[in-house]
């Protein structure tokens, strides 16, 4: 039931933000540094989620065969890999260190 | 998602004046297709994460921004509060308000259909459609990269949850690897100046560093922070000089 309401809360709040940004007048948010702050804001978000999930066993740092499969990916998007080769070199790594025993 | 990278090398996006529709349609059809066939990914990871085949799939037809999916589940697997995963993937939605703000002015939809255009106010669409000289290939650009991508992201999405469940303990196949790897394909490309990578870099050590001690999803949200302090620390540094002020004015505009 609680995933259900993350869900619910979810979906709201993301169609709301998507839905102001058509409705409200120009200029509201045009301000610099509001603008800067929700560039940057993803920025974090992603930066902090790609290493929780990359490192994160529950509470836990662990360094284990997802550090070597995102390494992976960032290789790939250094050679400029399309995005689905990207993910595609991350899940294969991953499977083959663990396959080894990593 | 994950457009920023895939758009420049798109054929005549820099170009002024007429652009023919089939070009549009081109472009459109060619970022939809290629993101959208990523909600595969996404249905894994969904699957893998304990959620049910619904509610992988109520997420993909209801909140379909894709970053925002993924933070969810990954919230929710990792065991977090429902509220506290839902913000997290809240606040990765803000930036949908300021893509839909640029619309706004180049679609100049009529009020009636905004409500119904929201949903699909996106990175990708917002890409496509902001690369088209003209109000007709903004809105050609807008409609047929929301269908494909909203079409093919859910179908996708469904066929990944399927695949999942098949093949069960899907960690044994690297796909636990499938989220980290997406947030990192978004990242790279807004990795552009020191601004956002000391961003990155602060909010990878208090998402990190917080993880031990904080309840689950919550270490995210605190790195969040990270954005505010890294503005307010050079907003400083620059001393309040003519020069920082229209220098962090001109890199504002040239933001997405």
């Amino acid at each position: 039931m609680s995933v259900w309401i993350a869900i619910g809360v979810t979906a709201v709040g993301c169609y709301a933000v998507k839905l102001l940004g058509l409705l409200v007048p120009a200029g509201a948010l045009e301000r610099p540094l509001v603008r800067r702050l929700a560039a940057l804001l993803p920025v974090a978000l992603l930066a902090a989620l790609t290493a929780q999930q990359t490192f994160a066993d529950g509470q836990r740092l662990v360094l284990d065969a997802r550090a070597a499969g995102v390494a992976a990916a960032a290789v790939a998007l250094l050679l400029r890999a399309p995005f689905l080769l990207v993910v595609a070199a991350a899940v294969v790594v991953t499977a083959g260190v663990r396959a080894m025993g990593g | 998602m994950t457009e920023q990278t895939a758009l420049p090398d798109a054929p005549g996006t820099g170009g002024a004046g007429a652009k023919p529709d089939a070009a549009v349609v081109r472009d459109a059809l060619g970022v939809g297709v290629a993101v959208g066939l990523s909600g595969f990914a996404f249905g894994v990871t969904s699957a893998g994460s304990g959620l049910t085949l619904a509610q992988t799939c109520a997420l993909s037809l209801l909140v379909f921004t894709g970053a925002s999916q993924f933070a969810l589940v990954g919230a929710l697997a990792a065991g977090g509060n429902p509220l506290t995963a839902a913000a997290g993937a809240f606040f990765l939605g803000v930036r949908n308000a300021f893509y839909g703000l640029r619309l706004s002015q180049l679609l100049a939809l009529p009020r009636a259909v905004r409500p119904f255009a929201a949903q699909w106010v996106i990175d990708e669409t917002t890409a496509v459609a902001l690369a088209q000289p003209t109000r007709r290939g903004v809105r050609i650009g807008f409609t047929v990269t929301g269908l494909t991508l909203y079409v093919l992201w859910n179908l996708t999405t469904l066929l990944g949850a399927l695949g999942a469940e098949a093949i069960g303990d899907t960690d044994a196949w690297g796909l636990d690897a499938a989220g980290p790897a997406v947030f990192l394909a978004l990242l790279a490309p807004m990795l552009k100046n020191t601004t956002e990578r000391a961003v990155a870099a602060l909010a990878v050590l208090l998402g990190l560093g917080l993880l031990p001690v904080l309840p689950a999803g919550v270490p995210v949200l605190v790195a969040a922070l990270a954005a505010p302090l890294v503005l307010w620390a050079r907003g400083r540094r620059a001393g309040d000089t003519e020069d920082g002020a229209v220098r962090g004015a001109a890199e504002g505009r040239g933001e997405r």
